[in-house]
């Protein structure tokens, strides 16, 4: 076979010199615009991203809302002074008071109806105190009824004390949700926004199919991507938005370090969704991949409580989960106003698993 | 006439246990300009085939030239001036008509409009549905504009037709007629026969991964010797009736023009060139051996015809032939 015989009309072609097109008719932006379009046009996507990480804060805020200090619950145990004892209680509006006799009072501590059950014993008079010293509603409980039997016994303080009450946020668990949510949001978008639509392209035959044209395999991944950041914008907005006027949430860092973090994350877990979808040839495979992937992060990597609370010796592997090290950063910076310097250690393992993911992404993706 | 593509000796062999050969040694050459076509049945070879001439797939072994140039070499030069549409591509639901023809037209660099082109496929009207809400026809003819709004020089089309209603089909068929009214070059597959008779300038009959057959339809059915055919059966029409004659064929391949005998599902069928001066013949003999006649019809050779033949099966029979 020899390349020589060319049809002639071939060099039409070859002198034809490409022609100028506008921004949008370019295949990189078809292509975004074609994800985009297809993303917001499914209403049930658009509802998991953008609703259910609101409706996560409202859920979590509202349960875990700071209130003033609720009521003391303690139970006195009838029996000598029983009475002399509910009186001095009752005076103090923090204490919510029940009699009861020595049964009960046990069945309602060990349900957790009752914070503490007083009693007196012995004489000279003792108050005994029964109570969990696990919970810490009871250890509070029993030094503040402990405190006001012993003032209505007549115990002078030494030194007088006053209060100035603190209301600055920040320390709320509402407050440490956000960063929580923000990455969990980040890892969840990326993963099924990158992963599931690869697939979902893969079995539709679209990825051979775009093949079979001179598109560029580079600008189908980079549009890809692309579309994830931009479906982020709102999707993070949202969020962040929602958190600050309805809860209050204050922002300490600087928005760039914010952004700057955001961007980060969403790369990474874009690359670790294509990264899971490069192989996979159904939905069924990619979802069990994805769950696989996330399940481990969404228990270990310290979204609705502290990572710091697993063992130390989990605690190299936990730190190295991609999404520890950026709700540790969000949190730094949302919350403390760290700069990003600071955290340079986390922004180097999320940068690592964003080439990593890539890198062999690309090598392995199957196209057809 | 300039070759546009060029195959030989292609092999391509699946791997597994046992290794499936898909194609086993094909040859063939499209020249610029006519509508070539691989009819088969199905698991004959074509999609295979049709794959690996559009650089889908990798050969075993042999080689392809397109367009003058090869795979691997040239892709993009390729891929620019061709035009392809598989047998199942489920384009973007959500996506309209129009926006699905202006994704595809923004990966050539030299393109038809796309009004143009959906003018072509009459989806003027359809412009800003969304590709979902299209009917298998529309979604058909879509999915051909995808192929020609890259202006091609050569279109292939796997199975353009099949699972459509007779008036898609007759659509498409008009699409593919004009598309080569501008002098440029189609290879289909298909295993419909009128589809092949009614579309392509060439045909190539694939059976097992190899071409067993050459030509244009009329040489084709020419070869078989007799352009007509007549088919009869006798007694009640029970195949028994059919078996019981075997011997008897002989009996038919004397009578004037005959040129073949043979038996189909309990049909005697008899390939002639002139069916007035056959028919007397047989109506005669029948009637001195005291066979009674339950049916009797006469009809052009087709190119299924020429397929029994040469394979010894129909083209919608999925078993293998027996011996």
């Amino acid at each position: 076979m020899t390349v020589a015989e060319t049809p002639p009309s071939s060099q039409t072609f070859e002198a034809a010199p490409e022609p100028r097109r506008r921004f949008v008719e370019r295949p990189m932006a078809q292509l975004v615009l074609a994800r985009l379009r297809e993303f917001f046009r499914e209403p049930e996507a658009v509802f998991w991203v953008y609703v259910f990480p609101i409706l996560m804060i409202v859920g979590l805020g509202i349960a875990f809302r700071n209130q003033p200090a609720e009521h003391v619950i303690v139970d006195v145990q009838s029996g000598p002074q029983s009475e002399a004892i509910a009186k001095a209680l009752s005076a103090d509006s923090r204490f919510q008071v029940k009699t009861c006799d020595a049964d009960e009072c046990r069945l309602r501590l060990r349900t957790g109806k009752t914070q503490l059950v007083v009693s007196a014993v012995g004489s000279p008079v003792t108050y005994q105190y029964q109570f969990d010293p696990s919970r810490p509603e009871n250890v509070v409980a029993r030094e503040s009824v402990n405190g006001a039997l012993q003032q209505a016994a007549g115990r002078v303080d030494p030194v007088k004390s006053s209060e100035k009450l603190f209301t600055e946020t920040g320390g709320r668990y509402v407050d440490f949700l956000v960063p929580g949510l923000l990455g969990m949001s980040l890892m969840g978008g990326g993963l099924w926004g990158v992963g599931f639509a690869t697939v979902d392209m893969r079995i539709r035959k679209l990825l051979k199919r775009f093949l079979a044209t001179p598109m560029r395999k580079g600008d189908f991944l980079s549009a890809i991507m692309l579309s994830r950041m931009l479906c982020m914008i709102p999707e993070v907005l949202v969020l962040l938005l929602f958190a600050r006027y309805a809860f209050g949430v204050n922002y300490y860092g600087s928005y760039a370090a914010l952004l700057f973090l955001i961007v980060l994350g969403a790369t990474m877990f874009s690359g670790l969704g294509l990264l899971v979808a490069s192989r996979a040839k159904t939905l069924e495979a990619v979802s069990g991949l994805m769950n696989a992937v996330m399940l481990p992060m969404w228990m270990l990597s310290g979204i609705f409580f502290t990572s710091d609370r697993f063992p130390a010796v989990a605690q190299p592997v936990i730190q190295l989960l991609p999404l520890t090290p950026l709700i540790n950063a969000l949190r730094s910076v949302m919350l403390e106003g760290s700069s990003l310097a600071s955290q340079s250690g986390q922004i180097a393992i999320m940068g690592v698993w964003s080439a990593v993911s890539f890198a062999v992404a690309l090598r392995i993706f199957r196209w057809q | 006439m300039p070759s546009v593509i060029r195959c030989q000796d292609l092999v391509k062999t699946y791997e597994g246990r046992p290794p499936v050969e898909a194609v086993r040694g094909l040859d063939l050459e499209v020249v610029e300009g006519e509508c070539f076509g691989l009819l088969g049945p199905n698991g004959a070879g074509k999609t295979t085939t049709i794959e690996i001439m559009e650089g889908l797939l990798a050969p075993t072994s042999g080689t392809v030239e397109v367009l003058g140039r090869q795979w691997g070499r040239e892709d993009d030069a390729i891929r620019q001036r061709i035009g392809i549409s598989f047998q199942e591509t489920k384009l973007s639901e959500k996506l309209s008509v129009r926006e699905t023809l202006d994704l595809f037209r923004s990966f050539y660099k030299q393109s038809s409009d796309p009004a143009q082109v959906m003018e072509q496929v009459e989806l003027t009207e359809k412009a800003k549905t969304w590709v979902g809400k299209l009917s298998g026809g529309q979604k058909q003819r879509l999915a051909v504009a995808c192929a020609l709004v890259g202006d091609p020089e050569l279109l292939f089309l796997d199975e353009p037709t099949t699972g459509l209603d007779p008036k898609s089909r007759r659509q498409l068929w008009e699409i593919i007629r004009n598309y080569r009214q501008r002098g440029r070059t189609v290879l289909l597959t298909t295993h419909y026969l009128d589809e092949a008779e009614r579309l392509c300038d060439q045909v190539a009959i694939v059976d097992r991964g190899k071409v067993i057959a050459k030509g244009t339809p009329r040489e084709l059915i020419v070869s078989l010797g007799g352009e007509h055919v007549i088919e009869f059966t006798l007694g009640d029409g029970s195949n028994g009736a059919g078996d019981g004659l075997a011997g008897d064929l002989d009996l038919f391949s004397r009578l004037p023009t005959v040129q073949s005998v043979h038996m189909d599902h309990g049909r005697i069928c008899l390939s002639v060139g002139e069916p007035h001066r056959t028919l007397p013949a047989l109506l005669n003999t029948l009637e001195s051996q005291h066979w009674p006649l339950s049916s009797l019809s006469t009809r052009h050779a087709s190119l299924e015809d020429v397929f029994v033949k040469l394979a010894g099966r129909h083209l919608d029979d999925d078993e293998a032939p027996t011996a």
